[in-house]
């Protein structure tokens, strides 16, 4: 059987696996209209993000391109961006550059309409487009058109040994089948680094993941801190891990065997297939922004202790070896791969329950996250001070 | 003696994870991670805890420890088949963070 999904096809040749209109504030002074915009409009989705202003311009570049990348992600078939009109971002580039692509784009801005009237405006024109794109039909599509991201949070010792390996065997098959997968969490590689390094052919690819893993360190240095200090954790060891290339090989497990084809900056998109790394930090609410950002389709996420969060937009499948946590965290938890610590089920036959899941989630079956609406919080790394 | 769970991961490791308590003298299988077929059986020299690691072999000091195919460090003692892996007998090739004040 050839591994298919029903997807819908956007301008730019990207195929998202669900329709939402994105409604996307440049500024989080925006964030209550687009709230209560996405709270009217079927299908709507808001990027409730707290950045956009009063920052160095680095990082006003850096959140306008997020802001852009989000707009594009396949998942949704028409964006809203709603500006307040004072703000560093520049509006009206954010909804061009989206647009360029052909997908339905409109601007409002609260400070031209007033806050009743944008919300009044900002409704009606969601709704139109909502109702627009609602008549896309559907095609089939296979793992060449899949793009993936991985994630693993709240992590614990069944991460590293089962529930990380279970989903690299899953992103091996993708990556063999033409796929794409995306993974992040730079801070996770540090110890690892010269071991990943055996996986990027490419020396400029290679220099460019060692500069990123450096300039995190770097940056943790300006504030007097050396992050390899200390690593692993006492806890780390209590749990069995040794040394920290074995807390960050457990890491990485979750992005499988095969050879890295590029290095991602936080905004940036992926050009062509395979396996991409790009720089987020650990912390699922800004690497979730960054996988969204690279157009990732969906989220194969492993957990532990039981990390619960979806993400706007893009539905994420959340992985537990843990026997306890699957049981306590059930609203939270898709799949419980614990079988592999206590039955002894086979990595390979949990990564296969994994893949089928995902495309099962591809072709229109929601995620608990989904179902129960935990998919609001996210936001854009920046790095910078604020003004 | 009881039997018990450990999972090797990588086909080139030279250490299981147990998946379970492991006590002294309790007979171990261990299957490679995504493999039905190869189980090694071996007998704990130590009582090794859930998540920890045990020896598949010989290993003699200054040789590699492999999980995940990989590197994760050196033995700093022989270790031998059967025998509990940690802190005490593995340093790290890339400094122990938790002692590189002090190596510096």
């Amino acid at each position: 059987m050839i591994p298919k999904f029903l997807g819908y096809h956007r301008p730019d040749n990207r195929i998202g696996i669900r329709n939402y209109v994105a409604i996307v504030p440049t500024v989080g002074c925006a964030n209550e209209v687009v709230r209560k915009i996405a709270e009217s409009v079927k299908n709507a989705i808001p990027f409730l993000h707290h950045e956009g202003c009063t920052q160095l311009a680095p990082d006003i570049e850096a959140v306008t391109q997020t802001l852009i990348s989000l707009g594009k992600n396949p998942n949704f078939g028409a964006v809203l961006v709603v500006s307040l009109g004072c703000e560093g971002v520049n509006a009206d580039r954010v909804a061009e550059e989206i647009s360029n692509i052909g997908k339905p784009v409109e601007k409002i801005v609260i400070q031209e309409l007033g806050t009743l009237r944008s919300l009044q405006e900002g409704i009606r024109i969601a709704s139109t487009l909502m109702r627009h794109i609602s008549s896309e039909e559907k095609d089939w599509y296979t793992l060449g058109d899949l793009v993936l991201g991985v994630k693993c949070g709240a992590s614990d010792a069944t991460s590293g040994i089962a529930s990380n390996p279970a989903v690299g065997y899953a992103v091996d098959t993708i990556i063999e089948g033409g796929g794409t997968v995306v993974f992040g969490e730079t801070t996770e590689i540090i110890g690892a680094e010269h071991l990943l390094a055996k996986r990027i052919p490419d020396p400029a690819v290679k220099e460019k993941i060692l500069f990123m893993i450096n300039r995190i360190e770097e940056r943790a240095k300006s504030m007097g801190v050396d992050m390899r200090t200390g690593q692993p954790t006492p806890g780390n060891i209590a749990g069995g891990l040794t040394t920290i290339e074995e807390k960050s090989l457990g890491a990485i497990a979750k992005t499988g065997s095969h050879n890295i084809s590029g290095a991602l900056e936080f905004w940036e998109s992926p050009r062509g297939k395979g396996l991409f790394m790009k720089d987020t930090p650990g912390r699922e609410i800004e690497a979730m922004t960054g996988l969204a950002a690279a157009g990732v389709q969906l989220i194969a996420f492993t957990t532990g202790r039981g990390a619960p969060q979806g993400f706007p937009g893009i539905p994420v499948i959340k992985i537990s070896a843990n026997p306890q946590t699957s049981v306590r965290m059930e609203d939270n938890i898709d799949l419980d791969v614990s079988d592999i610590i206590t039955k002894g089920i086979s990595i390979k036959e949990k990564g296969e329950e994994i893949l089928n899941f995902i495309l099962k989630v591809a072709n229109g079956q929601l995620t608990k996250s989904e179902t129960i609406k935990y998919d609001e919080t996210m936001d854009i790394y920046t790095t910078g001070p604020v003004i | 003696m009881a039997e018990k769970r450990a999972i090797i991961i990588g086909e080139k490791d030279n250490v299981a994870t147990a998946l379970e308590n492991i006590n002294k003298g309790d007979t171990i299988v261990a299957k490679v991670g995504d493999s039905e077929n190869s189980i090694i059986n071996l007998t704990a020299k130590k009582e090794i805890p859930f998540g920890h690691k045990i020896s598949l072999v010989n290993i003699k000091k200054g040789e590699p420890i492999v999980k995940y195919n990989s590197t994760i460090g050196l033995a700093t003692s022989l270790i031998t088949e059967g025998d509990y892996v940690h802190v005490h007998n593995v340093e790290s090739t890339r400094g122990r963070g938790d002692k590189r004040i002090v190596k510096e």
